[in-house]
């Protein structure tokens, strides 16, 4: 992970108290997100954590998967925190929210069921907004090396002579 | 060692593209003692450059100048920027190809003869047959090393080819085994054993599989009598008032252009390219481009009937390990009209790794339908569809002309719309994949959408007559006499086989023409 988004090994107390806000997962600072249970935390600079933290949860939504933590959502959309593309993420994440709050919800991170989120995320599939993140994603998230092997994904094989000594073929339940 | 030839030498034999058609042309040539410049507008990369990394690997070889879509087809819409998946480099396509590699079924050189008419299909004979292709087809085979003909023995079976089998034989299937592949089983032509590393795709790393690009290539330059000149970007074929071609204009990687003269020339630039350079080298004695008075050249696109079925079983099968392509079920190639469809289709292991399943599996989707499917990656098999697809006029590649590349020509438009029959067939294809995982105790199938095309296919089409067709029996363009196309832009109608056994065979055979003819001063 990079400078601006490292386990850090703070611990949770510490997170805690520089913490404004805390979402299920999440807690979010003044220039900073982080994971609750304190093993990640990354600093933004032209969005605000707040919709930083939102971008992470819609990145879930998008593309759930249990076991994956959100410390890897949280790297596959990091790069949009960037002064080029702050004012359209923003912008999206305001109306996300609107929706949210059309629907009776404090906001979308606010939005309890990830049944109720993905009803907004529907609603708003054809934007640009939904498309540019979701198609971004496609590589962000499952291009991560480190993501890999929670799919069991070996990767590169060609440095350890390939497979053929080391079970290419060792199926048994066929 | 490499023949440098000057700019000037109106005698060589200018080949444009060095893949499956053009790097094998070239060898052959220069085997013969003819004298040959190819350009190429890729690098040079080689089995140390090559990454196992599908995405990295991707940006290091494909091709990825400007190109635009339209039609019904469902790439156009998944990636409306990326018609074709094809590689820029030193040997083409050659160096991403799976390897599979099958002969023609008879009939298939003749469908308009055995499938009749079939209404809004652009069907037509080839002017050659099986029985004339065969000697050419066992010196493809050859050269490629390719398992299961020869005495050359098959591959074994990996992970996901035995369930790919069990499922095959629970639905009857006999013709099951694991391919006739241009990938080594055993040491062969100073290449490697494969050793199952399973980025087949992305350029093999031990030379196991046939490529032009550390065979044929190397081989013609020692003879020194080829040239290949790389990062060498063809724009224009020009010509002579008799209607001769003359030479070709060509950028070089710093984008200055040069003039290479030439007695003959020949275009294997793959489907999209090839018929783009003959539009775009249009003049006032050939308004509507060269080779084009049939008004055939970029028509009768074809991209094979092509789509998967990956399955989910309760157990890990692991596919990515091992050969990316080496498994086939041939039962459903024939010609059977009482399925709904005419022409045939071939089943073949497929393994994407994770990151091009993410992309692939179902472009577009999201949500845990998408996510759960890729929670089971590891337990996942899975097979390609391969069949054939019906010639139609109006599926063509076209200038587009709000559209321009890097040297500010047209970028090609591909245009496709299935064909009932390819529709008809891919229902069929995906109901029997389906069934055939399903009788292995899949928990769930997936019918995956087409890829953008891998086998582009017919846009310079053989013919008979020359108002039918781009080309002749040899390749040779009807119009101009010192104008041929080597590669699958040639195919009259697309076989349910993997194309490139077919466009390897023609490139000797096209070859053994030229250099007589050569030596006969006909040309
Ligand atoms: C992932 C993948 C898997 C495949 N698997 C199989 C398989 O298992 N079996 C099979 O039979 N086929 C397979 N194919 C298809 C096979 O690779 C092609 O059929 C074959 O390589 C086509 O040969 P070609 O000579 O027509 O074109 P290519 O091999 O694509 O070569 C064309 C060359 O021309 C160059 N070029 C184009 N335009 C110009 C220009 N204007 N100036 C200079 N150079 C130019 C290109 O850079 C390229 O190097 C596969 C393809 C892909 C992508
Ligand atoms: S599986 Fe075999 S043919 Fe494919 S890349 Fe690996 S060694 Fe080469």
């Amino acid at each position: 992970m990079t400078k601006t988004m490292e386990r850090r090994g703070m611990t949770r107390r510490e997170l805690l108290t520089r913490s404004a806000a805390v979402t299920a997962a999440l807690m979010i600072g003044p220039n900073l997100v982080a994971g609750v249970s304190g093993a990640w935390a990354m600093e933004v600079s032209h969005v605000s954590p707040q919709t930083m933290a939102t971008l992470i949860q819609m990145a879930r939504d998008i593309y759930p998967h249990d076991h994956v933590a959100d410390d890897y959502y949280a790297v596959a959309v990091k790069s949009y925190d960037n002064a080029d593309q702050a004012a359209m993420i923003e912008e999206g994440i305001a109306s996300l929210n609107s929706a949210a709050q059309g629907l009776g919800h404090g906001s979308y991170l606010d939005t309890g069921w990830e049944r109720d989120r993905v009803d907004i995320l529907r609603a708003m599939e054809a934007s640009p907004f939904f498309q540019t993140i979701r198609g971004g994603l496609v590589t962000s998230l499952y291009n991560q090396k480190a993501v890999w092997p929670l799919f069991g994904y070996e990767g590169e094989s060609y440095s350890k002579g390939g497979y053929i000594d080391r079970g290419f073929d060792d199926i048994n339940w066929i | 060692m490499a023949a440098p030839f000057d700019l000037n030498d109106d005698t060589v034999v200018v080949v444009i593209g060095t893949g499956a058609g053009g790097g094998v042309l070239s060898n052959e040539l220069a085997q013969k003692g003819v004298s040959v410049v190819a350009l190429e507008a890729g690098g040079r990369y080689l089995p140390d450059d090559y990454i196992n990394d599908e995405w990295e690997s991707f940006g290091q070889l494909a091709w990825l100048d400007k190109r635009t879509t339209s039609g019904d087809w469902r790439v156009a819409k998944d990636f409306s920027g990326l018609p074709a998946w094809i590689v820029k480099a030193v040997g083409g396509t050659t160096t991403h190809w799976a390897g599979a590699s099958l002969r023609f079924q008879a009939h298939e050189f003749k469908t308009k003869t055995t499938y009749g008419d079939v209404q809004g299909a652009n069907l037509l004979d080839w002017p050659i047959d099986l029985a004339e292709m065969e000697p050419w087809y066992e010196k493809a085979e050859t050269k490629l090393g390719v398992t299961r003909t020869g005495d050359r023995a098959g591959l074994p079976g990996n992970n996901n080819y035995k369930v790919f089998e069990a499922g095959a034989k629970a639905l009857g299937y006999e013709q099951v085994h694991t391919g006739r592949m241009a990938i080594n089983s055993g040491d062969y032509d100073d290449r490697l054993a494969c050793q199952q590393t399973g980025f087949c795709f992305q350029g093999c790393k031990w030379g196991a599989k046939w490529s032009a690009a550390y065979t044929d290539i190397p081989r013609g330059e020692a003879t020194g009598n080829l040239e290949v000149r790389e990062h060498a970007h063809v724009l224009k074929i020009e010509h002579d008032a008799s209607g001769k071609v003359t030479g070709v204009l060509y950028a070089d990687k710093d984008g200055n252009q040069h003039l290479q003269k030439a007695r003959v020339v020949c275009v294997a630039g793959n489907s999209i390219e090839s018929p783009r350079l003959l539009l775009n080298s249009a003049s006032a004695m050939f308004p509507d481009g060269l080779a084009n008075s049939s008004g055939q050249v970029g028509r009768n696109y074809m991209r094979h009937m092509t789509g998967s079925v990956y399955a989910v079983f309760d157990k890990p099968v692991r596919m990515w390990r091992g050969t990316t392509m080496a498994g086939i079920v041939q039962d459903e190639a024939k010609y059977d009209p009482s399925r709904g469809f005419v022409g045939g289709y071939e089943l073949e292991t497929l393994a994407l790794g994770l990151p091009f399943m993410a992309a692939f599996l179902d472009p577009g989707g999201w949500g845990r339908e998408f996510t759960t499917a890729l929670d089971s990656y590891e337990n996942m098999a899975g097979l390609w569809i391969v069949g054939e697809d019906m010639p139609q006029e109006t599926n063509r590649i076209t200038l587009n002309h709000d559209a321009k590349d890097q040297y500010g020509l047209p970028a090609p438009n591909v245009h496709f719309d299935d064909h009932p029959n390819d529709i008809a067939m891919r229902k069929h294809a995906y109901e029997r994949g389906m069934a055939l995982y399903d009788a292995v105790g899949a928990t769930r199938t997936f019918p995956t959408p087409p890829y953008p095309s891998t086998h582009n296919l017919g846009t310079n089409r053989m013919s008979e007559k020359a108002r039918d067709g781009v080309v002749n029996r040899w390749g040779q363009t009807h119009d101009v006499a010192n104008l041929f196309v080597s590669d699958g832009s040639q195919f009259t109608t697309g076989a349910a086989e993997n194309p490139t056994l077919t466009i390897v065979a023609l490139a000797i055979r096209q070859a053994d023409r030229i250099a007589s003819e050569l030596s006969k001063g006909n040309l």
